[in-house]
């Protein structure tokens, strides 16, 4: 498999202790292969991913809320998809978070793409990127006050839908 | 006493003239934002043709339209747009609710979608369906006309600067067998 050679690279920079090798999926393509890594080391190892791996493109940021989800140990899941154009290699970066303490480093040095992803993970379910040069909501208006992707926010929503002026035949 | 009237006069209300040229050129103003759109280009389209109603004319800008029609889901961030376009549009105006979404929101019962654009601003006619068949659409516009004719202008706005209106009250008090007007139900 062409993708070993990139974990043996991060085992040799990183040791074998923070990060783990996610399961394989049967539904992976060939070439695609996962990792876990820490809250507090993502950038890092984004970075080693970028500069000495040669993950030159940045497929997707997303996330995941965990909550009730059966077996679950962490509540988000944030989720970083790479892609090396190169070799045609993928990798799957995934990094659990857990309240109250939801905030990572922004990938938007590494990957100019990561700009409007990280927003709208941010917009939807609360993640903090620090260092993002942007971060606001990218879809809901600004006053929109919850992060509706969560699990915990009910599907009809907290009454935002409704919570506009009415305006009659009289005001035109 | 009588008043020869010549054969090629026809003697009416005011009211009812212009009720009459308004709702054979209604300019609609197409809102749509989703499939229900693609219906409403069918219906403007040859084989419908809404021409033959008078309605083709389809501007997309909302000072020059009097018939709003609203096709399609409408989320809570393009309502106030929708209201805003609304407002731009002069009087007298109507509004269509086209399809299940515009009128409650449809299957998309979530925090975003509005469950109706009559919540928010006045309606005169809803067509049904998912999306509607042009034919419904049509049977809409032939509606909305057969009410815009029995309303006279819409609660006469127009008409009514309100010295206008006290004048023409003033002479219909002094006028012997004039009823006054009774004021216009409101819509």
């Amino acid at each position: 498999m062409a993708d070993t050679a990139t974990l043996d690279k991060l085992k040799a920079r990183f040791g074998e202790a923070d990060w783990k090798a996610g399961d394989r999926l049967p539904s992976a393509s060939p070439g695609e292969s996962r990792i876990v890594v820490p809250q507090s080391q993502l950038a890092k190892y984004l970075k080693f991913l970028k500069t000495d791996c040669g993950f030159d493109l940045l497929v997707d940021v997303t996330c995941v809320d965990y909550l009730h989800f059966r077996n679950a140990k962490d509540r988000f899941g944030l989720v970083y998809c790479l892609a090396n154009t190169t070799t045609s290699e993928r990798l799957i970066v995934r990094c659990y978070l857990n309240e109250p303490d939801l905030t990572v480093e922004s990938a938007v040095p590494l990957w100019e793409g990561a700009n409007w992803l990280e927003r709208e993970v941010y917009d939807m379910f609360g993640i903090v990127f620090g260092g993002h040069p942007d971060l606001r909501r990218i879809l809901l208006p600004d006053e929109f006050a919850d992060h509706p992707l969560r699990k915990d926010y009910p599907l009809r929503g907290r009454g935002e839908r409704h919570n506009f002026h009415r305006l009659t035949r009289e005001e035109g | 006493m009588g008043v020869e009237v010549p054969d090629n006069v026809v003697v009416t209300k005011l009211d009812q003239m212009a009720s009459w040229c308004r709702k054979n050129s209604l300019w609609p103003m197409p809102f749509a934002t989703a499939c229900c759109g693609i219906e409403l280009m069918a219906t403007g389209a040859s084989k419908h043709d809404i021409a033959r109603f008078g309605a083709e004319v389809f501007r997309f800008s909302p000072r020059q339209c009097d018939l709003m029609i609203v096709a399609g889901r409408v989320v809570m961030k393009m309502l106030p747009v929708l209201q805003r376009i609304w407002q731009q549009m002069p009087e007298p105006k109507w509004c269509i609710s086209m399809g299940a979404c515009a009128s409650t929101g449809g299957v998309f019962d979530t925090y975003c979608v509005v469950q109706g654009i009559d919540r928010f601003i006045p309606v005169d006619m809803y067509v049904p369906g998912c999306p509607p068949r042009p034919e419904q659409l049509i049977q809409a516009v032939i509606d909305l006309q057969a009410k815009i004719q029995a309303e006279g202008t819409l609660m006469g706005r127009e008409f009514k600067t309100a010295a206008r209106q006290q004048e023409k009250r003033a002479l219909l008090e002094i006028l012997p067998g004039h009823e006054l007007p009774r004021p216009m139900p409101r819509v």
